[in-house]
This record gives structure tokens, C-alpha cells and sequence, in this order.
């Protein structure tokens, strides 16, 4: 009689072979060693990416189709009407400035905002004579907005050519057609003057006893300023210290009412001798007196 | 002297390289089973972390991280008979350990009881030019030793210098800055059978590992089960494996004799097999649960169930005491412990001061065997486990591993050999780095 259990024996001759083959033992070796481990972990992901990339980069027509994919987005998004632009708002400006920014800003609207380069436009903006600073915005609402500053005209600068408003730093602002329209203004005059403006503004400051008699102060030669009176009296003031000059000038006309006289030049190009040129009447007069006293002498 | 030990030179360079790396294995080819260790050598660990082992005489240098353990295949006495099968008992060992070390091991370092060891003590004797003793001069001392015939196709497994005397002064350890005219010095050559190294030499290589070093097991169980002054005052090591017996002889903390005998336990399994009659498998388990030498009444009574398969009821319904269990073990065992005596008497140990011996190896856990020896070998017995190293799992403490661990220790702390000291410039053979280059092409 056969036992009916499976003998422990049995069992034993089934077993397989626990010996590794050696296809595997060379694998769990692989396996284990360390560099295999930073290639699989580094080395295999960064090649199976970067070799798809290359392969899917290396069609082109995959390529032209992500590419056109992508612009498509673009435009998409740009197309937008949260990023429309569809006017300009201008502020702080004169309304012929505004008409100026309007004429000279290269934008069709309505524009979207991702095609605006305000940098650009601030350029264009900035070059018009008559703006001192600028600043672009897209406000909420569709609206780009630029905030100008304008320049303050401070002189009416004479040339041979044309008649230009100045403003304190010697900038222009506007060429204008007529002196009268802006008669306030102290007239500049001479080739040059412009760079001088901040001196000119001094003189003016120190002339203040004669400004009802003041003409102009005209620039000579590019280096020294002459003020201009009415009745054909000008001074004459030298390169350096031209405000202080000035000054004594103003000092000697208010002790002697100088320029009340019969002068045409009061000359203080040299400060140790200041000259006075007569007219020829009162040259004639001083000839005459002078006659007189020699006469009484040789009496 | 021909400098027959390059290949010996390679296998320390590798064995240095290996220490570098800071991971090597080592591997007990044995008849019974392949035990693998693998070893990480990082310094004494200085985190004080108790567990249980002090420092160990510095041998806490290194941890066991990897240990496995496989029935070994075609390896008969110690020997390498099928390679195939030894090959992937080797590789199946070797795989488990890895998997427990989670580490690859390029380097191995081998153990083998067969190839039939034979010792050999050389003397040489040199006059020395400076004063003092210098490291040249050991070397020139170790090459003056005169081999004997060693016969044809056998290699030296080990050659290590065992005592140094300078004039009339013997028992150095170490004579190196000692002044002295004469220096003379004993040489101890364990010689193997070439085709046993070559075979096993083979078998590495086919498991794509790197030889880091040959040790005879004999020596090394005599390492790991011999306490330090039982190996100073003289004791001998029987490692009573499954094919073969190792004896290792110390004295002075050196190895002065080793020698095997091809008789082990599996001569008792199949004595067994052939006795009852049962399979060999049954009679190695049954040898292990109910085996010993000292049969008591007790035994008489105490029935062993034998079960088999032929389909003989009555044959597969047997009963046998363990008394006759007993019976068929204990001739076995008188005949190889009768060797083993005859093999020390041969090798003088009963000169010795201290004749110690321990039992080891798997065989060493019959019951009463220390009772038998005693009175076969010589009042003073005992039975050996091996030392405790840092990181063995609790299944491999047992007196089965001791030439494993002892191959540890072996591999932590080798003894100076031979070709550890730099050869004399006058003895250097011409193109032998070429001959050397052309062994290591041969073999890897």
C-alpha cells in the first residue's frame, strides 16, 4: 500500500535549482554596482528625453506644425479684447502739443497692448521740442496714456533766421511767428545765445532797475553779452564776471542816474576802466564847455 | 631559491587593491557547503555602540555585511571535481551575500581544505653587512632557506617566516634594528597540489571575480578557534570537515605544521547510508538529529523512524535505535580521530609544551565527541567555536564557520609571508615581471 501523503523527500527532488544562472547572477552584479545605478537614475532619463526632443526636432514639418501651433496661441491670446488698445489719452499738454503727439505717435488703433512698444513711442514723444518729460501707460480700459510735461518758454530768442521760444535751460520749445504774441518774455538775440540762457537769467535778475528800458540782451561773437536799452543805450559786459559787471553798473546808474545822460555805450568790458561813449551832441557840448574854460584861462 | 611565489606577489597587490576599495569576500570552499562572508574594512568603529564585543585585539577593524551559505556541489575532499557545479554553488553563495550586502564584491579571498598540504621547515642562515638587522637582510635571510624537492606540480599555499634567531639568541618575532652578526631563521612551506589551485583558480574567474588571496583552511580555523595563548604555549586545530580533516599545529603564534586527512563527515553519512540501508539525504539527517559516540541504555530504547519510499511497507516502516545509530558512527569516528593522532604524533606534536587541541568544523558538533577524543588524542580537549566578529549573522557563529571567520581575521591581519619581503636585488630573475604579467594573463 502506497502512502497517500507526499513525502518530504518528494518534495526535496522537486525543488528547483537554487543556483543562480548565470545570465543573472551577471544582472544582480550590473545591478549593484554604483555607476549603473547613477545611469539608470541620471543618464538613461536625460537621454530618453533629449533623444525624443532631437528626433522630433529633426522633422520638419513636425517642426512648421509646432510652430505654427504656437503662434496660433499667441495670436490667440493677443487677439484678446482684455489687451486691446483703442485710444490715446493725452495729459498735461497744450492742445497744440496734443495735435502734435497725435501726428507723430506711429500707432493704429485700435492695437493690441503685447504689439505697443512704449519704450519706442516714449522715444517719438520725447523728441518733440516742446516736451521736458513723458511718461506711457496702458490704463485699464483700452486707454494708453501719455503724461507730458512741457517745457515753460522763459526767452524769445532772435536769430537771423526766425524768431524761437526758449525755455530756462536754453531748450526750444516752439519757433513762434511774432515777437508780440509774447511780449513778456526778455529777448535774447545773437547766434549762440541759447547756450548762455542760464547766465542771461542772472543779468536779468540784476537788470531789474532798467527792465522798463530793456530791449534785449544780444549775444556778440558767441561769447560775452551787451544789454540793450531803448534810446539806442546798450552795455557792454565782459566774457567773465559778466553779472558782476552788471551790477556795478547798476550801482553807478543808481547813484548818477547814469543812463539817464546823453551815453549810447556804457562799456565795462574791462573792469579796472569802465568807458562811457557819448553822443556826438553831447560830445559837441563837452567841446563847447571845454572852449569856454579855456578861453576864461587864456583871459 | 627561484622565486617561485609570483603569482603570490599578484595576489597580495590585488588583495591591497581590494583593502583600498574597503569590500572584499571571502569564501570557505568546502565539501559540505560554500559559505560566503563579504567583509567593508572601514576603520575600528568609533561610534561605541555596544554590541557585546569588545575590541577583540583589534580585529574589530572590519564588519561582516554579507553572509550566505549554499550546500556545496561538485567539490569532493576539499577538492574542485566538477567545475560546473562548483561554479554554481560558488555563484549561488555568492549571489545571496551580495543581495544581503546590497553591495557588489569584485574581490574574493579562498579557502580550501583538499590538495593535499604538505609542511615543510626550511632554515636559512646569512651573515649581515651593517649591524643592525635590517629588512633587506630578512629578505636576504628568507631567500638563503634551500627548498626541498617538492615534487612535480605542486605550488606553495603558504611560506611564512616562523621564528628568527640572531647568534645565539632564537625565538624573534621580529629582528629588524636588533644588532647581531648571524642571523638565521625557520621558514614554514605548506605546499598543494597544483591542479587543485588551477582548478579552483578557474572556477573564480568563471564567476567574473577577482582571486585576492589563497589561505589552506587547515590554518585558518586554527585562526578563528584557537584562543591567543593556546596559539603561543602550542595547541593543534582538527577541523573536522565533511570530506576531509585539517589539522593546523601553532606555537609561538605561528603555524609550524598543517596537514589534512581525507576522512569526514560524509564517510559517516554514507557509512550510515550503507548501514541502515536508507538515501544519503536521510542518513545526513538523521546523523545530525540523533547522532553521537557514547551510546547509553537510554539509547536502546530511544526508537529513530525511518521512512522511505521503495513501496515495501515493511522496508518503509522500519524503526532503529539510536544505539545502533551510535554503533555504525563511532568506528568512523575512532578511525579518523586515530589518523588524526598519527598525523600529530608524525608531526612531533607530542614535543610540544602545551598539547592542547580543539575540536572544530562542522563535524565537532557530534555529540560526546569531546569524551572520544579525549581518549584518542590526549587529556586536554575542547571544542572550538570561532571567534565573534562584528556583523555575523547568529546562523553563521557556529564551530561549521570557523574557517570563514578565521579567513576574516586572515584577510584583516595576514602573517607576513615570504613574498611580503622585497626579494634580494641579486636574486631578482631577469623578465620576471614579465613572467609575472604573462601568469596573471593566463590566469584572469
Amino acid at each position: 500500500m502506497r502512502a497517500l501523503r507526499a513525502r518530504l523527500s518528494h518534495q526535496h527532488s522537486a525543488r528547483p535549482d537554487p543556483a543562480p544562472s548565470r545570465l543573472a547572477y551577471r544582472l544582480q552584479r550590473l545591478s549593484l554596482t554604483p555607476s549603473f545605478h547613477r545611469f539608470l537614475r541620471v543618464g538613461l532619463p536625460l537621454i530618453a528625453t533629449f533623444g525624443t526632443l532631437g528626433w522630433l526636432a529633426s522633422q520638419p514639418e513636425l517642426r512648421a506644425e509646432v510652430q505654427a501651433r504656437a503662434l496660433d496661441i499667441q495670436a490667440y491670446v493677443e487677439q484678446r479684447p482684455e489687451f486691446t488698445v483703442h485710444m490715446l489719452a493725452v495729459e498735461g499738454a497744450s492742445p497744440e502739443l496734443i495735435d502734435d503727439v497725435r501726428e507723430v505717435l506711429p500707432v493704429a488703433f485700435p492695437i493690441s497692448s503685447f504689439d505697443l512698444d512704449l519704450d519706442a513711442l516714449r522715444e517719438v514723444i520725447a523728441e518733440l521740442d516742446a516736451v521736458a518729460d513723458v511718461s506711457l501707460r496702458v490704463r485699464a480700459g483700452g486707454v494708453l496714456e501719455a503724461r507730458i510735461e512741457e517745457r515753460v518758454p522763459a526767452f524769445v530768442w532772435q536769430t537771423r533766421a526766425a524768431l524761437v521760444l526758449l525755455d530756462a535751460n536754453g531748450h526750444r520749445v516752439a519757433p513762434i511767428e511774432a515777437r508780440a504774441a509774447h511780449a513778456k518774455l526778455p529777448l535774447l538775440v545773437g547766434p549762440g545765445a541759447n547756450e548762455a540762457v542760464p547766465e542771461a537769467l542772472q543779468l536779468l535778475q540784476v537788470a531789474q532797475p532798467v527792465t522798463a528800458r530793456l530791449i534785449a540782451l544780444q549775444r556778440i561773437g558767441e561769447r560775452r553779452w551787451d544789454v540793450v536799452l531803448t534810446e539806442d543805450q546798450r552795455i557792454m559786459l565782459p566774457e567773465e564776471g559778466a553779472v558782476r559787471a552788471l551790477a556795478r553798473a547798476m550801482a553807478v546808474d543808481g547813484a548818477q542816474e547814469l543812463l539817464e545822460r546823453d551815453v549810447s555805450v556804457l562799456d565795462m568790458r574791462l573792469a579796472e576802466r569802465p568807458t562811457l561813449r557819448l553822443r556826438p551832441a553831447a560830445v559837441e557840448a563837452l567841446w563847447a564847455i571845454r572852449q569856454v574854460t579855456l578861453d576864461e584861462d587864456e583871459r | 631559491m627561484k622565486d617561485f611565489c609570483a603569482a603570490q606577489r599578484a595576489m597580495r597587490n590585488i588583495r591591497k587593491a581590494a583593502m583600498q576599495r574597503g569590500v572584499v569576500a571571502v569564501l570557505d570552499i568546502g565539501t559540505w557547503k560554500v559559505a560566503c562572508l563579504i567583509l567593508r574594512f572601514d576603520g575600528p568603529d568609533l561610534s561605541g555602540e555596544p554590541d557585546g564585543i569588545g575590541a577583540m585585539a583589534g580585529q574589530a577593524q572590519f564588519r561582516v555585511i554579507g553572509a550566505a551559505s549554499t550546500c556545496s556541489r561538485g567539490v569532493r575532499f576539499g577538492e574542485i571535481d566538477g567545475m560546473a557545479e562548483a561554479e554554481r554553488a560558488i555563484r549561488t553563495a555568492l549571489q545571496s551575500a551580495q543581495k544581503m550586502a546590497q553591495q557588489r564584491v569584485d574581490h574574493v579571498i579562498v579557502c580550501f581544505s583538499g590538495a593535499e598540504p604538505r609542511s615543510y621547515g626550511l632554515t636559512g642562515e646569512v651573515d649581515i653587512t651593517d649591524e643592525a638587522v635590517s629588512e633587506q637582510d630578512i629578505a636576504r635571510v628568507l631567500a638563503a632557506c634551500d627548498l626541498p624537492e617538492f615534487g612535480e606540480a605542486r605550488e606553495v599555499l603558504h611560506a611564512q617566516p616562523v621564528n628568527f634567531a640572531l647568534d645565539h639568541r632564537s625565538g624573534l618575532i621580529d629582528p629588524r634594528g636588533q644588532i647581531g652578526n648571524r642571523l638565521a631563521t625557520d621558514l614554514h612551506v605548506l605546499t598543494i597540489e597544483q591542479t587543485a589551485v588551477q582548478n579552483l583558480l578557474y572556477a573564480i574567474k568563471r564567476c567574473d571575480l577577482e582571486l585576492a588571496g589563497l589561505a589552506s583552511s587547515a590554518y585558518v580555523s586554527g585562526v578563528s578557534a584557537l584562543v591567543e595563548d593556546e596559539r603561543e604555549l602550542g595547541a593543534a586545530c582538527i577541523d573536522l570537515g565533511a570530506g576531509t580533516t585539517g589539522i593546523s599545529i601553532f606555537l609561538k603564534k605561528h603555524m609550524i605544521y598543517a596537514d589534512t586527512v581525507r576522512l569526514g563527515g560524509d564517510h559517516i553519512t554514507a557509512d550510515i547510508s550503507k548501514g541502515l540501508p536508507v538515501p544519503h539525504a536521510f542518513a545526513e539527517r538523521i546523523k545530525t538529529m540523533y547522532g553521537g559516540v557514547v551510546a547509553t541504555g537510554v539509547d536502546d530504547r530511544e526508537m529513530i523512524e525511518i521512512t522511505s519510499e521503495t513501496g515495501d511497507w515493511e522496508h518503509d516502516r522500519r524503526k532503529v535505535s539510536r544505539a545502533e545509530l551510535i554503533g555504525i558512527i563511532r568506528p568512523r569516528v575512532e578511525e579518523i580521530l586515530e589518523e588524526v593522532r598519527e598525523r600529530l604524533l608524525a608531526a612531533g606534536f607530542d614535543q610540544l609544551p602545551s598539547q592542547q587541541i580543539v575540536l572544530t568544523g562542522g563535524g565537532s558538533q557530534l555529540q560526546g565527541l569531546d569524551g572520544l577524543a579525549a581518549r584518542i588524542l590526549g587529556p586536554q580537549i575542547r571544542v572550538g567555536r570561532p571567534l565573534r566578529v562584528r556583523g555575523l549573522p547568529q546562523a553563521a557563529t557556529g564551530p561549521d564557520f570557523s574557517s570563514a571567520i578565521g579567513l576574516c581575521l586572515h584577510a584583516a591581519h595576514p602573517q607576513d609571508e615570504w613574498w611580503d619581503f622585497e626579494m634580494p636585488l641579486e636574486r631578482y630573475p631577469a623578465r620576471s615581471f614579465k613572467r609575472a604579467l604573462r601568469w596573471v594573463k593566463e590566469n584572469w
